[in-house]
């Protein structure tokens, strides 16, 4: 059963140089943009994140740091906690979770990517940005896999190339997209929802 | 004329309804069958995290599915409490969240220094660091000859390794420099001796404690308690069991007693959000509400 793409729901994975290309399109979608967006972005562990803050005060969307078993609504960014991992229930609510690093990570791109692939299948998109580890690769193919839509940033425009390049090798389908390219990705997946 | 049944409406399945998938059926079926024959009550975990450790033990185990993995379970206790390992969480350190332990001193503590009897009940123990953290912190205030120290937990190994209270030293580094942020005031070197790489920390520590059994999910409240500490343990329950273990808490503590949470837990998805009062929000304590 293919029908047109339908889309519930936003990841977004970022590590080294993975901020400047953040505020180059989450700051540009519109406030009642209907879905939400999860977003794992690498950062010490030992001192309170600025991040979702710095957001909120750039962003027309509400923008927090994750809470446990917050339930997920549209026109949301939820950013991870440091020192935790976020990941998404199925029944439509967001889980911490104190678990091992994986890939030295915690948030990991890839338990957030991964848990929501199961969570929301085909209506996914997840997003890799600027990085300089290989997190967040096996999670997009996990996306690609339940029928989800796969976007990388262009190696040659992020700071930290290693991460896009690693998700690109892993799922050759993804779309290799610069950061406007990929906001307007978003726009359009944002439209298609409210017109469905 | 025989009445026509009203049309069978089928229900409108949005995108968090779905019909469940084969394996989530097999995860459930799994769980309930663990506690069938085990009793221990993973039910109410939220299944994200516990589908991920589950989906590693079955690669250990070479299992292809939770049904395969399920039959090896029901047949062998000893891989039953192999697979404990993999569903309770053991990450954490002495002194963890510092600034958690410097607002028990700075706040908490005065009030409790009122009482001259105290329990305090470290609920999901795991190897007792949060345990060592809190016996010691007692002792530096001076509340340690009146306080009896309950520490529960689910998974029995866990419990011994907590009893034992052995750290690989290289945890050490760690352990000191939180302690020292927590506003330490001794030196943490005081409180082990270290050997063949591993720090033993003195039993005099644990000397008032009392280990135990005991599950969030299943089990009743047992003693009543001034202070709860329970951190990032609810963080792998779902919502139902998130409110029944704040309830055993709200029925354990004394009337404005103190109850801590991880940094990143909340009682506001609970319905015992209004019976608690923030007492230092940002260090996720909460006071039980008095009567009235």
């Amino acid at each position: 059963m293919t029908g047109p793409f339908a889309p519930t729901a936003v990841v977004i994975g970022a590590s080294a140089g993975g901020l400047k290309a953040l505020s180059e399109i989450l700051p540009h979608l519109p406030a009642d943009y209907p879905l939400p967006i999860m977003v794992v972005v690498h950062i010490p562990p030992d001192k309170p994140s600025l991040i979702a803050s710095l957001f909120d005060d750039k962003c027309a969307m509400v923008v927090s740091e994750a809470e446990d078993k917050e339930m997920i609504e549209g026109g949301h960014i939820y950013f991870a906690a440091p020192d935790y991992h976020l990941l998404v229930e199925k029944e439509g609510c967001l889980s911490l979770s104190a678990d091992e690093e994986v890939l030295y990570s915690r948030p990991s791109i890839d338990l957030l990517f991964e848990s929501a692939a199961d969570a929301y299948e085909a209506g996914l998109i997840g997003i890799i940005l600027s990085g300089a580890n290989e997190d967040g690769a096996a999670g997009l193919r996990r996306i690609v896999f339940e029928g989800g839509r796969a976007l990388v940033q262009t190696p040659e425009t992020a700071m930290a190339q290693a991460m896009p390049e690693a998700a690109l090798k892993a799922c050759p389908s993804a779309l290799s997209l610069s950061p406007s390219e990929l906001l307007a990705e978003l726009k359009e997946a944002g439209d298609s929802c409210l017109n469905a | 004329m025989p009445q026509l049944l009203p049309p069978v409406t089928l229900p409108n399945l949005t995108q968090n309804q779905k019909p469940p998938q084969i394996e989530d059926i097999e995860l459930r079926l799994f769980l309930e069958a663990v506690f069938l024959k085990y009793h221990y009550d993973f039910r109410g975990y939220a299944l994200a995290s516990i589908k991920r450790r589950l989906l590693q033990a079955c690669q250990k185990y070479e299992c292809a599915t939770f049904s395969d993995l399920q039959g090896l379970i029901l047949r062998d206790p000893a891989l039953m409490a192999e697979l404990l390992a993999y569903l309770t969480v053991q990450v954490s350190e002495l002194f963890r969240d510092p600034s958690y332990f410097r607002a028990i001193r700075e706040k908490v503590v005065p009030h409790l220094k009122t009482y001259p009897s105290l329990k305090v009940w470290v609920a999901g123990c795991s190897t007792g660091e949060e345990l060592y953290s809190m016996a010691i912190l007692f002792r530096e205030e001076g509340l340690e000859e009146r306080t009896m120290f309950y520490a529960t937990d689910i998974n029995p190994e866990a419990l011994k390794q907590a009893q034992a209270g052995v750290y690989s030293i290289d945890r050490i580094q760690t352990f000191t420099e939180n302690h020292r942020q927590s506003g330490g005031k001794s030196s943490l070197s005081d409180y082990y001796t270290a050997a063949y790489g591993w720090a033993t920390f003195d039993k005099s520590l644990r000397a008032r404690t009392v280990f135990s059994d005991h599950s969030l999910a299943t089990d009743a409240v047992f003693a009543e308690t001034q202070f709860v500490s329970c951190r990032n343990v609810l963080i792998y329950f779902n919502r139902p069991l998130q409110t029944r273990a704040i309830g055993l808490f709200h029925e354990s503590l004394s009337r404005n007693g103190f109850l801590g949470l991880g940094s990143r837990e909340t009682l506001r998805f609970t319905s015992y959000a209004d019976e608690f009062t923030e007492f230092s929000y940002g260090d996720r304590l909460y006071q039980k509400r008095g009567e009235g």
